[in-house]
């Protein structure tokens, strides 16, 4: 029978507050050793704050953090020992070569001699950067240096990494090969994962979600189980574009009052109808249309940005209150 | 399945004891040596700091120092550039703390710094980091100046070597505490280079370095400016006159509070 683990980060009615503005208000949730758990929100949510919280960069106003079931008031070196994060921005010295900023890395975490040449030398496979060993940073793609501050924070192997929207800003085959290099690291050790991010393909690869809203957990479950909530299909009607938003908004209430359906509102110009058998729907929907307003229908399965909508009623890629305070630590 | 899981179980204690060797002492001096290093590193690198390094004081103390020997009668018969001379080599700290410094808010705003913060260490190992690796460059800096003193009427025999190393050091310290207090209060380079050429410049023109102290109010201002002791310190170690031991005393506690406000500021 295997011993029940206590959990490898557990957090409690977090909350913190930048002035009078709340950006976290009594989020907990509680993260398995060897997990892949995600944090998934819009900027402003609060899952960077809360990451920040996490690795010590800030103290939350009320609520309780634990650590491998160890009861933490304020992080301290101890956990700081264990953890390792990857923020938005690098953590890279542009200055320095690849292969210096790996051993700087080292340095800082106290390894030395063999072993920090080891580990060097492995974060540099790793990364697949071996070739580009000897150049400046600054000339990497922004992958590379995605790819190099991953190895960076798994140099001295943590048992807890923290993620801060590791994948935002790169391409499908960067974001791929970020995800490459993570599974590699796991499949190598335990490794438990907390990752921020607002792209629901990389909440997809999580083991399981907490849906951040306004500061709030909005929901925790399985990315299947959230999509679930949303087991019909999906079909989207696209509008025809309008110059200013109130138009806009008057053509989305005389289509959704046309069609007789409850829909709502989805990225960008286009309005979301469930269905259990959307094919069959689509053409006595085709009917209902008024002229000229609808340039296009389709189908599609639920993904995790329409059940991010349908539990919190606005959409993935809306900002929120703002992200500048959240960024800056 | 329930094998893995005892397997992780045995492993996870193993993985501590090899982390335990790492002392807290010895966590903090390995941070230090290697923000030392990195800084090093970034010295070697740019090859176009060398030649400021090299004839930023040597300009100022040979064009400025000409230029004003002849508005500047000394009342002791003593040249300008002589009298200058101790006065530049005091501006070598300052400059270098204040630029060396600048690093700490473009590492914030690149992200590195975050990625030190994160590490296990206290952030006063981070701060001595810095300073050591201004110290050397100041040393490094000021020994290539000093190898002009003849050149200004100082002889190498008259010199006090370690003294004047010791007071370049404590100088050093003092001004970095007092820079990375400001670098970690303003969050832009724009606001630090205002404050800094606000404050830090016109603490030099009223040290003694340019003028010597008057019998006017500029007496009072010069014995309670810091660099004022530092510039009198440098004067004596070079083999001129002045209060070494009150310099000493003076620089010691100047170094000592502003590293104190630098730790105070860096932990929040």
């Amino acid at each position: 029978m295997p011993r029940a683990d206590p959990p490898a980060f557990e957090a409690r009615e977090l909350s913190f507050s930048y002035g009078d503005r709340r950006v976290l208000d009594g989020v907990s949730f509680e993260v398995a050793r060897g997990e892949v758990f995600g944090l998934l929100g819009p900027n402003g949510s609060g899952k960077s704050t809360a990451l920040a919280i996490a690795c010590g960069l800030r103290v939350a106003g009320s609520g309780a953090m634990r650590f491998d079931g160890r009861e933490v008031a304020a992080v301290s070196r101890h956990e700081r020992a264990v953890l390792a994060v990857v923020f938005q921005r690098p953590a890279l010295d542009d200055g320095l070569s690849v292969r210096e900023n790996l051993s700087l890395a080292a340095r800082l975490r106290g390894i030395s001699g063999s072993l920090a040449r080891e580990r060097v030398a492995r974060g540099l496979a790793d990364a697949a950067l071996e070739s580009r060993a000897d150049d400046l940073v600054k000339k990497l793609s922004g992958g590379m240096k995605r790819r190099l501050d991953i190895a960076r924070a798994l140099l001295d192997e943590p048992r807890l990494l923290l993620l801060d929207e590791p994948t935002s800003g790169l391409d499908e085959a960067s974001f791929r090969r970020t995800w490459e290099q993570l599974d590699a690291e796991r499949a190598r050790r335990e490794l438990t994962i907390i990752v921020a991010t607002h792209r629901p393909d990389e909440a997809e690869r999580c083991d399981r979600l907490a849906v951040l809203e306004a500061g709030r957990v909005a929901a925790i479950d399985t990315p299947e189980q959230l999509r679930a909530k949303l087991s019909k299909d999906v079909i989207v009607l696209e509008l025809e574009p309008s110059e200013d938003a109130r138009d806009s908004e008057a053509q989305r209430r005389e289509v959704s009052e046309a069609i007789e359906l409850p829909c709502i509102s989805g990225e960008r110009n286009t309005l979301l109808v469930e269905h259990e058998r959307g094919h069959e729907l689509i053409p006595r929907l085709v009917e209902r249309l008024p002229e000229g307003r609808v340039r296009s229908i389709s189908l599609r399965r639920p993904t995790l940005a329409d059940a991010f909508l349908k539990i919190t009623g606005h959409a993935l890629e809306d900002d929120g209150a703002g992200d500048a305070g959240e960024k800056a630590a | 399945m329930s094998e893995k899981v005892e397997d992780l179980a045995t492993t996870a204690p193993a993985e501590r004891a090899q982390r335990e060797p790492r002392s807290a002492l010895s966590q903090e001096l390995a941070i230090i040596a290697a923000l030392w290093r990195r800084d090093m590193l970034h010295l070697l690198r740019e090859r176009s700091r060398w030649l400021g390094v090299v004839m930023q004081p040597l300009f100022f103390w040979f064009l400025l120092g000409s230029g004003m020997a002849d508005t500047f009668k000394l009342g002791s018969g003593e040249s300008y550039l002589h009298f200058f001379f101790p006065g530049v080599l005091i501006m070598v700290p300052l400059f270098s703390a204040i630029y060396g410094t600048i690093t700490i808010i473009e590492d914030r705003k690149s992200g590195f710094l975050q990625g030190v913060l994160v590490a296990p260490g206290s952030r006063i190992s981070l701060v001595l980091g810095k300073v050591c690796g201004i110290c050397t460059m100041v040393l490094i800096q000021s020994a290539l100046f000093v190898a002009m003193a003849p050149l200004a009427g100082y002889a190498y025999g008259t010199i006090h070597w370690p003294i004047l190393a010791l007071v370049m050091v404590l100088t050093t310290v003092g001004l970095t505490g007092l820079t990375v207090t400001m670098a970690w209060v303003l969050s832009s380079s724009q606001a630090y280079h205002a404050i800094m050429s606000v404050v830090l410049l016109p603490l030099w023109i009223v040290s003694g370095a340019m003028f010597p102290a008057g019998g006017n109010f500029m007496r009072y201002v010069i014995r309670a400016n810091p660099l004022g002791y530092a510039v009198e310190g440098t004067r004596a170690a070079l083999g001129g006159s002045g209060d070494l031991a009150l310099s000493l005393l003076v620089l010691g506690g100047f170094a000592t509070l502003t590293l104190a406000m630098a730790a105070a500021v860096s932990r929040r």
